[in-house]
């Protein structure tokens, strides 16, 4: 008899094609390390809340009642939960007829979808549709149905930034399309210089990709970057001129730790160059509840704005969406409250934003900790919190041969067996030829960072005494 | 008019590709002067009118996800929410006073009400600073909170928010690994489980895998949950039909498969799994035991995957019949890991639980090489985990209260409440189908839906075909606009062509049937005299 259908070599290639450093190999050894007893400290992944981040508390006080709201009929209810918890239960239960057990619309509840387009017009003085808003199950189920959307045949190609959050070359692998590297400039700030981007493009369609799409991540995973309003204009422009759908993945706009750059979205650029490209340029916008200083990863909350898009494809993207029936409606809510979070006079306003800022200021502090701790180490330069550059010796590479992996995979396999700190290696998120880095995160407890930083620098330098 | 786009869209599509790929087989560089004249004007168009080809226009959209459908949110749906717009800003407008959604299997957004023992101890996960104040005990079952306790040990750092591994917080994977050993009587693994937002995401999944291009098939019933045909389409592959046959209860023939089979072959399709619904969705026939054998026999011998969408498994209304899991079946006829790969799906949003919001599930896979694990494990991780919440609640779904602990009685009596409130509905509506003219309706012996099979008269056929609309489409119009009962046309699952059918749920509330079976029977009176004259 034949092969059988899931035998690895009757797999769909594309599925075998597509990687995902984030939970690759280093997360895997961690792992088990973790499990023959050595203590790791996951930075791998943006995941504050396994780091002993705290969730913030009034999210949680109003999902606990609507998960249970037999509990709002009780007359101690009040022992447990402030009232306007209870009223925001009370509300939120309101929108879907069924509560948290029923499947909503499977763009989302429409009242949270108000509260959205109504975040998003205080965010950037222009009013928003709550009809081309649709809640995901996370941000990246949305980028994954929207490029579904996209990529039709091989030659069809997405413009990608390197270094890029590894989502985007897995699903565009899945999707069988192409992906179309454009490259960051590190030494200014990782920001864009535009020939660079109309070079990419060009060679791209001399090797016959039909490119469609852009994706700019901004805030910038893993480079931790806010791009320039110019940059913002200039990429708006390029997208108009040469036809592209831009999607905008602003997923960490919360999380901005210096002044110079400020947080824009696409959208409000866009808006603000005024017609026609405000009227015509296609923009899908990403926004998460896993991000931020909420940092609630494990409810899969997020949604996409669709600026620009055609009623029958937005009907497309629509069905589509509904062959899943809905997204899951607690993290709905948890994204509602995002939108339309409590006001000064509210009982619990003053425990909310004092959790608030103290989550925020803190990441501020750690990011600066780790960027002069990373800037203080040999050979470690270009630090912005979390992505330094790693100046790896020749003879490090070639040891890194000898053992047949790439030569930041070996370096930071290196670091983890040597003091437990699980990153990921820079060629998971691609970078220039030659060039290394590593991706961690600022999410360690701050009592914590001192140490975690020196163990760093005390490897780091013996390592490369080694190999020079 | 936009199938007729569609279709030149789709054309417009594959030569250009063929163009592309001409131009990228070819080891220069083609300057615009050396293309083919149609791919000569097309990209100078395109320079001349950048936004005449706008990059997500419906012309230029995946064609897959064009071609895919998905009825149980269909058409009849978007009309039913006009005419409910309608009833609120104009009382009156309309021969009833409001929608009743049979459309969907959606429990809770038809009153019924969740498990008081799966909700505490969700709410205490979802905020387990409560858990040590004494309030808590005044508010919460005493098990509930050491429920609680037991999963927030089996989460890092008690982090209900933060990622989990990516096949599911482990722990929880052991306590859904010995629920089905506790059912089926046959170990499990934990490490054959994933944790699915709902058993969509994990069937999506598995199509991925399996299909490569269009001369993939897969076997599924016919009539079947749309999922199937909407998650091939999308991925690319072809849905090789089996049909289930109606006069035998919905019985699944083996000879029926193999004659399936047989011609996808012939036609160049390689068929490389088969999917069964179990209890069946719209059909809700459960297989008996010697059948579930047949198909297990089947499936080995001609090498396919077994796919068992088994959601419904806590959904049975009749004494005559009993839920065998798929894996189960294989483990007792001694077939093991290296005789079959078989992939089981289940869900929290059925049964007597009915938590579709939630978005929780499972699949348990078994009898994949090493290899392919670590691919399936791939695709979970770039989606990093499926819901926290969902997660706990599957775990609950699996173990639920024993005899002997405090929420046990109260828990059982409303599991009971559900499912024999279930089984009367089914009967009530089964019944008054069947005594509606030229209209049979099989027992709904699981699930959640009736599929009753409506003999049209020919001239409701002629006036669908003036109407451009399939029959059972254009009556389930009919029947919506005369008394705001929303059903799904037959034809969103597929049926034997020529039979029109339509599928209908059992969850209206109970004191609503009354009323749904007169207007029903009315409605019918009225559209078979206007019809049959």
């Amino acid at each position: 008899m034949s092969t059988k259908p899931l035998d690895y070599e009757n797999l769909n290639e594309n599925v075998k094609k597509c990687q995902y450093a984030v939970r690759g190999e280093l997360y895997l050894r961690a792992s088990e390390l973790q499990k023959e007893g050595k203590k790791i400290i996951f930075t791998n992944v943006g995941n504050p809340h396994a780091l002993g981040q705290k969730p913030l508390t009034f999210p949680r006080q109003v999902i606990a009642l609507c998960q249970a709201p037999f509990l709002l009929d009780d007359p101690n209810v009040g022992l447990l939960f402030p009232a306007d918890a209870i009223a925001k239960a009370k509300h939120y239960l309101s929108l879907n007829s069924g509560g948290l057990g029923a499947y909503s619309d499977s763009r989302g509840i429409p009242g949270v979808r108000i509260e959205v387009a109504d975040f998003i017009e205080r965010r950037d003085g222009y009013p928003s549709d709550p009809e081309h808003i649709f809640l995901t199950d996370g941000a990246s189920k949305g980028i994954m149905q929207i490029l579904h959307t996209i990529i039709r045949v091989p030659t069809d190609g997405v413009l990608v930034p390197v270094p890029q959050y590894p989502l985007y070359s897995a699903t565009i692998s899945l999707y069988g399309g192409s992906l179309v590297p454009y490259y960051l400039e590190e030494t200014a700030d990782w920001g864009l210089d535009i020939n660079d981007l109309r070079q990419s493009i060009g060679q791209a369609r001399q090797n016959g990709t039909t490119v469609r799409a852009m994706v700019i991540i901004n805030p910038g995973n893993p480079t931790g970057q806010c791009l320039t309003e110019q940059n913002l204009r200039q990429i708006i422009q390029f997208c108009y001129e040469e036809n592209l759908v831009l999607l905008a993945d602003e997923v960490y706009q919360q999380n901005i730790y210096q002044d110079k750059h400020p947080f824009m979205s696409a959208r409000k650029v866009l808006f603000d160059m005024g017609q026609p490209i405000s009227k015509e340029l296609q923009l899908v916008s990403f926004h998460t509840v896993s991000k931020g200083y909420w940092g609630e990863c494990g409810q899969r909350g997020g949604y996409f704005e669709m600026t620009n898009i055609p009623p029958k494809s937005v009907e497309e993207i629509y069905k589509v969406a509904s062959i899943s029936l809905s997204p899951n409606v607690p993290a709905q809510i948890f994204m509602g409250l995002l939108a339309n979070p409590l006001k000064l006079g509210d009982i619990s306003y003053e425990q909310f934003s004092r959790e608030s800022k103290g989550i925020l200021e803190s990441l501020r502090r750690r990011a600066h900790i780790m960027t002069d701790g990373f800037n203080s180490c040999k050979n470690v330069v270009w630090a912005m919190y979390s992505f330094p550059q790693i100046q790896l010796p020749p003879r490090a590479i070639d040891a890194a041969k000898k053992v047949e992996k790439a030569a930041d995979v070996f370096y930071c396999l290196k670091l983890l067996e040597a003091t437990g700190i699980s990153t990921v290696p820079g060629s998971g998120f691609g970078q220039k030829e030659g060039v290394f880095h590593l991706r961690t995160t600022i999410l360690p407890a701050e009592e914590d960072m001192p140490s975690i930083m020196s163990s760093f620098k005390k490897f780091n330098d013996e390592f490369m005494d080694r190999y020079e | 008019m936009r199938r007729f786009v569609s279709h030149k869209a789709r054309n417009l599509i594959t030569k250009t590709s063929t163009i592309s790929s001409t131009i990228c087989s070819s080891s220069t560089i083609s300057p615009l002067n050396s293309l083919s004249p149609a791919a000569a004007a097309l990209r100078f168009l395109s320079t001349l009118h950048p936004h005449s080809m706008d990059s997500i226009t419906i012309d230029t959209i995946n064609p897959k996800v064009l071609k895919c459908e998905y009825a149980v949110r269909g058409e009849i749906v978007t009309i039913a929410q006009k005419l409910q717009q309608d009833l609120k800003d104009n009382p009156g407008s309309h021969p009833f006073d409001e929608i009743l959604y049979c459309n969907i299997g959606n429990p809770q957004s038809l009153a019924q009400q969740p498990i008081t023992f799966f909700r505490e101890v969700l709410a205490l996960c979802d905020h387990p600073s409560i858990l040590d104040k004494s309030e808590t005990q005044g508010l919460f079952s005493a098990d509930a909170i050491e429920r609680a306790f037991q999963i927030l040990d089996q989460i890092p750092g008690r982090a209900t928010g933060a990622y989990s591994h990516s096949q599911g917080i482990k722990g929880l994977r052991d306590t859904i690994a010995s629920g089905i050993e506790a059912r089926d009587g046959f170990p499990a693994d934990p490490n054959d489980l994933f944790l699915t937002d709902g058993a969509s995401p994990a069937v999506h999944m598995m199509m991925q895998l399996l299909i490569r291009s269009e001369n993939d098939g897969i076997l599924c019933p016919i009539p079947q949950y749309p999922l199937y045909s909407a998650s091939i389409a999308l991925h690319g592959g072809t849905l090789v039909p089996y049909y289930l046959d109606e006069q035998t209860g919905w019985g699944l023939e083996i000879s029926e498969l193999e004659h399936q089979l047989n011609t996808a072959k012939s036609n160049g399709i390689d068929v490389r799994a088969l999917v069964v619904i179990n209890p069946g969705n719209p059909t809700g026939q459960v297989l008996g035991e010697a059948n579930q054998r047949e198909i297990v026999e089947f499936c080995k011998k001609e090498g396919l995957v077994l796919l068992a969408d088994e959601v419904y498994q806590e959904n049975v209304y009749v004494p005559d019949k009993k839920f065998h899991s798929f894996k189960k079946i294989t483990r007792s006829m001694g077939y093991g890991e290296k005789d079959i790969s078989l992939v089981s799906f289940q869900s929290v949003s059925k049964g007597f639980y009915g938590e579709c919001g939630k978005r929780g599930g499972y699949m348990e896979i078994t009898g994949f090489s090493p290899e392919v694990r670590e691919q399936i494990y791939k695709l979970a991780s770039v989606n990093l985990c499926s819901n926290i919440s969902g997660q706990i609640l599957a775990s609950l779904v699996m173990s639920p209260p024993k005899v002997g602990d405090e929420s046990y009685e109260s828990f059982s009596a409303e599991k009971e409440a559900v499912l024999s409130s279930l089984a009367r509905r089914a009967q009530a509506l089964q019944d008054a189908l069947n005594s509606l003219e030229g209209v049979t309706c099989n027992r709904a012996e699981g699930a959640m839906y009736l599929f009753p099979r409506i003999n049209l008269p020919d001239k409701a056929i002629k006036a669908a075909e003036e109407a451009k609309t399939a029959p059972d489409a254009f009556y389930a119009k009919l029947l919506l606009n005369a008394t705001g009962i929303v059903v799904v046309p037959g034809s969103g699952f597929r049926q034997v062509p020529g039979t029109w059918h339509f599928r209908c749920t059992i969850l209206p509330q109970e004191e609503k049937i009354p009323a749904i079976v007169s207007r029903l029977t009315e409605f019918h009176k009225k559209f078979m005299d206007e019809f049959c004259g």
